[in-house]
């Protein structure tokens, strides 16, 4: 029994052979990797910011450039639970949403994860209803974060281009078999052009293997079952399984960084980067494209002899612990901005904050942490404001704030 | 002041109701005497399937804590008293996830009392129950199996009784005064309390050895760990095959999952008539469980491990008796009949027609506006 994958491709297909540059924005970016990636099903329902992605997917399609399934649903439910069956069944899938659209999807959510399906979406953050907002906030895609799915944000159209290559690559290897989540902030990342180097065709063909279910794959010539009923005896052990393949996606992902670095020249480290991290006595932590205002203001006080850097959270799921332990280790105080909110949380904080204090507090000579509200709704972070954040960090480290509590940047009173 | 524990054991459905008002009873009966009690269901199947083996217990406590020792347990284990709905029940209990069969009086106490409501007597009982290697007693209460529906609740007194029988065999739970004095608290109903009361009188047990009862060896299988388990939530496919064993030649058998088989899921099973059978492959193509094996000379053989009870086969046979349900209490095992035809046709013609002469009423729940009116007058 061989069941046929259906990412096997067209040999008469013809194939670029070198990087070229275009100006596209995030968004785009992402319906490149999808073309390269040479995915099978994709499905689409329109919702801002996310459905730039649909229009350039379309775009593709009609010109030729892209061959694929690509079917419109009737809501977000639908549209991830089609690419969940496509999945079984052994396609490459990409679909995606946006706020309260990825939440109308989120059963589908919850059974990919478990279900082990490699599912790869792209978030197009936004604020989550109600009042009806376009603007990005973190909280619509960390709503999975305890299900299995992996989670990255990314800063750049490029990195965007890039990791979605990466997400396959990981989410399909037999080691992990999870979805993977690819925020791109609203408006910032997803209506921003920028030039971006296109791999080509063989470059990603050398990075990316096809996707193989092998014998897990859902074909009359291989009768399984998926999904099934199980009670308290059984549960436990299949959550484990979950655990497991949670915890071998580190592994999986720091491979995969590397040979992107080897054959594509670029990638940098995976999980985190470290910007003017060398001798950084106050270290700001945050998210996706809030590093712009963060590292134009880091450079600015670098400048004036501050030693202030900056760490970005690339991956959210798996958690960065050990990079942040690492990365952390020798500053007074962190200021964590949070992009998100964590209403009734500890220390009222948003959601990045919480997981870093847990995850720093087994480290020796922890650092105090500072957590902070910023640019919710969209709403802009300036250089000044991560200045002012700076200054209240460094307070903290001490003691002259309180940092049992968390502070709104920017918010009129 | 005593405490203690009861098991109700009850066809999903057909029972919920009757099982709660049991257990609500005794915990009412119990608060006449200054005890406290709570009525709880544990259930592996959902309880609100038809047919489906599921559970009810009652705990009766002096103190929170008591209390809070027995809740602390999945479901008690060591139980004074187990009340079976259904003595078609005493084949075993499989709702537990399918993790096999677990015998009747498993979770009953040494010395404790297994309760049945049951037409049988108490010889023929035994022979269905595994044998549990400790001594306990058997009472019945003399009814056929009470069967409601999810809306509806056939008030025909077996929950009264159950608790005057209980009182009766457990005293030191709850005293029959306690006991029709809840009934009476709760129902506002003279009849209700005299059927307890009269259940109360003519309760009796029968001592049962450790060694006493069936000698099947209850189905199980070890579950898996983590690492043994196939990932991503996969079952594989059960490979069809010819049957290979003597006799069987060219017999054909459906994959079949070793791990999940249905023995006290049904209350009744096709008896199959091979002499006027025209292979006609309808029961086989219908059956929702996969459950017939085709024999070397092409007739339809319901398996035993298979058959969940329907009765699809019967409504799809073209032939006039041809294929007959019958509640399971007229079965001890779970043998071929067509290899018992095969062996000797005219005993198998006898025993066939003891089996469906012998048909009792098997109604699961209410089919038609009417019915239950109906079942009342032809019993009364």
């Amino acid at each position: 029994m061989s069941p046929k994958t259906a990412t096997a491709r067209n040999p008469d297909k013809p194939r670029d052979t070198g990087e070229h540059e275009e100006l596209i924005s995030g968004s785009e970016a992402i319906a490149h990797a999808c073309r390269l990636a040479d995915v099978d099903v994709i499905t689409a329902y329109p919702i801002r910011p996310y459905d730039t992605v649909m229009q350039y997917v379309a775009g593709m399609i009609s010109n030729g450039d892209f061959d694929c399934e690509y079917i419109v649903a009737e809501s977000e439910h639908s549209q991830f639970e089609i690419v969940k069956h496509a999945s079984a069944v052994g396609a490459r899938v990409f679909v995606g949403s946006s706020g309260v659209g990825w939440f109308y999807a989120f059963e589908a959510l919850a059974v990919t994860a478990g279900l082990r399906l490699p599912m790869v979406a792209m978030v197009g953050n936004r604020a989550l209803d109600d009042p009806g907002a376009f603007g990005v906030e973190h909280n619509d895609a960390l709503a999975v974060r305890d299900l299995g799915w992996m989670l990255c944000w990314v800063e750049t159209a490029q990195e965007a281009l890039d990791t979605a290559l990466i997400a396959y690559r990981v989410a399909e290897d037999t080691r992990v078999r999870l979805p993977c989540a690819i925020s791109c902030d609203g408006a910032f990342l997803t209506h921003s052009q920028a030039i971006v180097k296109v791999p080509s065709q063989k470059m990603v063909d050398s990075f990316l293997p096809p996707y193989d279910r092998g014998d897990k794959q859902l074909h009359p010539d291989n009768p399984i079952t998926i999904a099934p009923q199980a009670n308290e005896d059984w549960l436990m052990e299949m959550r484990k399984q979950n655990d497991m393949a949670a915890r071998r996606a580190r592994g999986v992902i720091i491979e995969a960084y590397e040979d992107l670095n080897k054959k594509f020249g670029r990638g940098g480290e995976p999980f985190i980067e470290r910007y003017m991290m060398e001798d950084a006595e106050i270290a700001l932590v945050g998210m996706g494209t809030l590093a712009m205002p963060v590292k134009v203001a880091v450079r600015k006080m670098r400048a004036q002899g501050k030693k202030v850097g900056f760490v970005r959270v690339r991956w959210f799921r798996p958690f960065p612990t050990i990079e942040l332990q690492d990365a952390l280790k020798g500053v007074k105080a962190v200021g964590v901005i949070d992009r998100d909110y964590g209403f009734g949380s500890g220390f009222h904080s948003g959601v990045l904050a919480n997981e870093l204090r847990a995850a720093l507090y087994p480290s020796k000579n922890r650092p105090k942490i500072a957590s902070f509200i910023a640019g919710l709704g969209g709403r802009e972070v300036t250089a000044d404001n991560v200045v002012e954040i700076t200054g209240l960090t460094r307070d903290a480290g001490n003691g002259k704030l309180d940092d049992q509590d968390t502070i709104w940047i920017g918010v009129r009173e | 002041m005593s405490t203690g524990s009861v098991e109700v054991i009850y066809r999903g459905i057909f029972q919920k109701t009757l099982a709660k008002n049991i257990c609500r009873g005794i915990v009412f009966a119990a608060r006449k005497e200054g005890k406290i009690g709570i009525a709880f269901g544990r259930y592996g199947d959902s309880p609100e399937r038809n047919g489906i083996p599921a559970k009810q217990f009652a705990v009766v406590s002096n103190t929170e804590d008591e209390l809070q020792e027995y809740l602390s347990r999945y479901e008690p284990n060591n139980n004074d008293v187990t009340i079976s709905c259904d003595d078609t029940l005493c084949k075993g209990v499989e709702s537990w996830a399918w993790y096999g069969l677990q015998p009747i009086n498993k979770l009953l106490a040494k010395n404790g009392t297994l309760l049945v409501v049951s037409t049988q007597s108490a010889n023929k009982l035994i022979k269905i129950i595994h044998r549990k290697g400790a001594p306990y007693k058997l009472a019945t209460v003399k009814a056929a199996a009470s069967f409601s529906g999810l809306w509806v609740y056939k008030d025909d007194h077996t929950d009264v009784r159950l608790l005057g029988a209980l009182a009766k065999v457990a005293p030191h739970i709850v005293s029959i005064d306690s006991i029709l004095s809840a009934i009476k608290d709760q129902w506002k109903n003279d009849k209700k309390v005299a059927s307890a009361k009269k259940a109360y009188d003519d309760a009796s047990t029968s001592p049962v050895g450790a060694e006493q009862g069936s000698e099947e060896i209850p189905f199980s299988f070890d579950l898996p760990g983590w690492t043994k388990m196939e990932e991503g939530l996969v079952i594989r496919g059960q490979k069809s095959e010819q049957k290979n064993v003597a006799g069987w030649e060219g017999g054909y058998v459906p994959g079949r999952n070793e791990t999940f088989k249905k023995f006290s899921t049904r209350t009744m099973r096709p008896a199959i008539n091979f002499d006027t059978c025209t292979k006609c492959t309808l029961c086989w193509l219908n059956c929702p469980d996969t459950c017939f094996d085709i024999s070397p000379d092409g007739f339809y053989d319901a398996n035993m491990q298979a058959c969940c009870g329907c009765g699809v086969c019967e409504a799809v046979c073209p032939v006039e008796d041809c294929i007959t349900m019958v509640n399971e209490e007229a079965f001890e095992d779970n043998n071929s009949q067509w290899e018992m035809w095969r062996k000797d046709k005219k005993k198998y013609a006898v025993w066939l027609t003891e089996k469906i002469s012998n048909k009792p009423a098997r109604s699961h729940g209410f089919h038609h506006v009417g019915q239950y009116a109906e079942e009342i007058a032809n019993e009364s």
